[in-house]
């Protein structure tokens, strides 16, 4: 579904992303591990188009997505959970939901995949009125997620989801992806530091290190890993 | 222990205002008999005026905050005073008839003198709601905005100079090019924002008035173009006093037009975008929202309404040089914006009526003038920074269904 080819970024003369080549087919979990710095944001941020590739090609269902602006890519498919969440801080949870949907004019459709949204999360039904600011972190991670399935992403890129969150909170948001992945058949590429959680509903995963793809594999075998248990488990 | 903390505060704020006013209110030198006054009693005056009004000072703030912390808990209707004055049709409905009757008769009951007072009060009414979508509405900080109100006015006198074009067609134009000039500012400034987005339109709206001030070829330089007809009406001869009453309903018209555009644009999909771009540019782009279209439009839109008002500033004045364009008018219009609330448009109307009627009905006072605007405006940004009318998006509500089956609200 979505292949990275030798994709190289900078920024500016720094270079980011040192050739990184993954793939992802229909239907999977993906998750990408490292610590900081290591160019997991960057490898979602340039598959977004936020960031241009340098070198390399990003297909997207076969097509070459690498020269194409943000808002482009999202119309073919593939919607953001940025890191850090970025919900709209003065605009309800339901205009955010709906500003989520902005490239859709589907209104009746709209309407139902936003109950489908409140039926995922309950919580921000209860607070569709009041402005996502004032939501606390983890219903603002829920509202983000929700915002970015508003837009019936094809692939759902997650960066991060369990920043600054309570393990219970963790737990729950995590839980939502597995059934996101389940019940809607959404591919999912899911950046995380939190390994041990990512690892356990991903499929496959690839470790990186420096801007590269060290370790790649089936995530069960990466839990057993020996370096990865002790680089990012602190096993 | 509070008390005597307040107490303190307040000392050494009447004791830090004594010491700055001292220069200016106490000393004063007599040139004629050469001596120096010390006028202690103004000294006294300040100490105790100022120590009296920190306390209401904190007062106020401490009500403020406490108003804050209610509707954050979410315990309080969220909905401001003036809302709910808004949507109560009792009040409103009377109110609007009432204002259409006082603008309708308006020309008629009062002097020509106050008919042109008020036909200055629409006019930036219309720059207000224009800027409105730059500032209020996209969130991008535009200090430049006079440039577009110098584009229309030079285009009108330029156009009828050269060509002898009329008002009615180059009202059009005007607009045109404010759209233009707006892209023309747009392009350079798409990868900008906050502070250097606001230095870069400030340098713009400066270059634009310097280029006319200095192109004489071109623009006539400093002395201005003078004889620019006034608006037509088919062709039909008016005195001074009807073409004012002209102006003025024209002006009306102008006006109750780009309330109507304004206010559509506001819930399109172009105005969600801009609240989109205001409130988060990366998200923005995440929700598939074409960020460089987004500022062009918002740009190229609110510079429409400076050109065509700039039309009618020439056509109004009947001369125009660069001295109407400084940036003291992008401050106003500005101003106008933020005091009236950001995005709300009856706020920004109420802005521009509140900032440029003022000054006119109050030519008693207008050696405190400046000091006036300026203690308002500190005191507004304190104590209301949302402006006079907050801004409320409408409220979209969905099948009500099962147990939460609230009564709908649009």
């Amino acid at each position: 579904m979505l292949e990275l080819r030798n994709v190289e970024t900078f920024y500016g003369n720094i270079m980011a992303l040192k050739g990184i080549s993954l793939s992802i087919s229909e239907g999977e979990i993906i998750t990408l591990i490292g610590a900081n710095g290591a160019g997991k944001s960057t490898t979602l941020m340039t598959i977004c188009g936020l960031v241009p590739a340098r070198r390399g090609d990003i297909l997207f269902m076969g097509r070459p997505i690498g020269r194409m602006e943000p808002h482009e890519i999202v119309a073919l498919g593939i919607s953001q959970v940025p890191e850090g969440r970025r919900i709209f801080p003065l605009l309800t949870v339901t205009e955010n939901l709906d500003m989520g949907a902005f490239l859709r004019k589907d209104r009746a459709q709209i309407a139902r995949d936003r109950d489908h949204v409140f039926s995922l999360f309950p919580i921000l039904k209860e607070r569709r009125h009041q402005q996502g600011g004032t939501l606390s972190g983890g219903e603002q991670q829920m509202l983000a997620i929700s915002r970015a399935l508003m837009a019936r992403p094809r692939l759902l890129l997650l960066d991060e989801p369990s920043l600054g969150l309570a393990p219970l909170v963790v737990q729950l948001i995590f839980r939502m992806i597995e059934k996101i992945n389940e019940e809607n058949r959404t591919t999912i590429l899911l950046v995380e530091q939190n390994a041990n959680m990512a690892l356990k509903i991903a499929h496959r995963g690839y470790v990186m290190e420096n801007g590269r793809i060290t370790l790649e594999g089936v995530a069960a075998s990466l839990l057993d890993n020996e370096d990865v248990k002790r680089a990012y488990l602190g096993l | 222990m509070k008390a005597l903390s307040e107490f303190k505060k307040a000392l050494i704020i009447s004791l830090w205002f004594m010491l700055l006013t001292f220069p200016i209110m106490v000393i004063r030198v007599n040139t004629i008999e050469k001596v120096v006054e010390w006028r202690w009693r103004n000294m006294a005056f300040i100490g105790i005026g100022s120590f009296l009004l920190s306390f209401v000072w904190r007062y106020l703030l401490g009500r403020k905050e406490k108003g804050r912390k209610l509707a954050e808990a979410g315990s309080v209707e969220a909905r401001p005073f003036s809302r709910r004055l808004l949507d109560e049709p009792r009040i409103y409905r009377p109110a609007l008839a009432a204002v259409t009757l006082f603008a309708v008769a308006f020309p008629f009951l009062f002097s020509s003198y106050q008919t042109n007072i008020m036909t200055t009060a629409l006019m930036y009414v219309m720059l207000g709601l224009g800027l409105n979508i730059v500032v209020g509405l996209a969130g991008l900080l535009d200090l430049g905005y006079v440039a577009f109100y110098a584009v229309g006015a030079y285009s009108y006198a330029l156009l009828n100079h050269h060509f002898g074009l009329g008002f009615w067609a180059i009202l059009p134009v005007g607009a045109l090019l404010g759209v233009l000039f707006g892209i023309l500012l747009g392009f350079p400034v798409l990868r900008l924002r906050g502070d250097y987005l606001a230095i870069v339109t400030l340098g713009f709206g400066e270059i634009i008035r310097l280029i006319l001030e200095n192109w004489n070829e071109f623009s006539f330089g400093p002395s201005g173009i003078a004889n620019i007809p006034r608006p037509g009406l088919f062709g039909i001869q008016m005195s001074l006093n009807e073409a004012t009453i002209y102006l003025y309903f024209l002006m009306i018209a102008l006006c109750l037009f780009t309330i109507f555009v304004v206010n559509r644009l506001q819930d399109s999909r172009i105005g969600r975008a801009w609240i989109a771009l205001r409130e988060d540019e990366v998200a923005c782009q995440a929700m598939g929202i074409d960020k460089t279209k987004t500022k062009l439009t918002a740009f190229a839109l609110g510079a429409t309404w400076a050109g065509m008002v700039g039309v009618i500033f020439a056509a109004k004045t009947t001369f125009i040089n660069p001295a109407s364009f400084t940036f003291l008018e992008s401050a106003m219009i500005l101003s106008i914006v933020v005091l009236g609330g950001m995005g709300s448009i009856i706020g920004v109307i109420l802005g521009a009526f509140i900032l440029i009627l003022t000054p006119e009905y109050l030519r008693a006072f207008s050696n405190y003038r400046m000091l006036l605007f300026g203690t308002t405006m500190v005191l507004m940004m304190v104590f209301r920074p949302q402006g006079i009318v907050t801004n409320v998006r409408r409220i979209y509500k969905f099948r009500a269904r099962g147990r939460d089956g609230e009564p709908s609200q649009a």
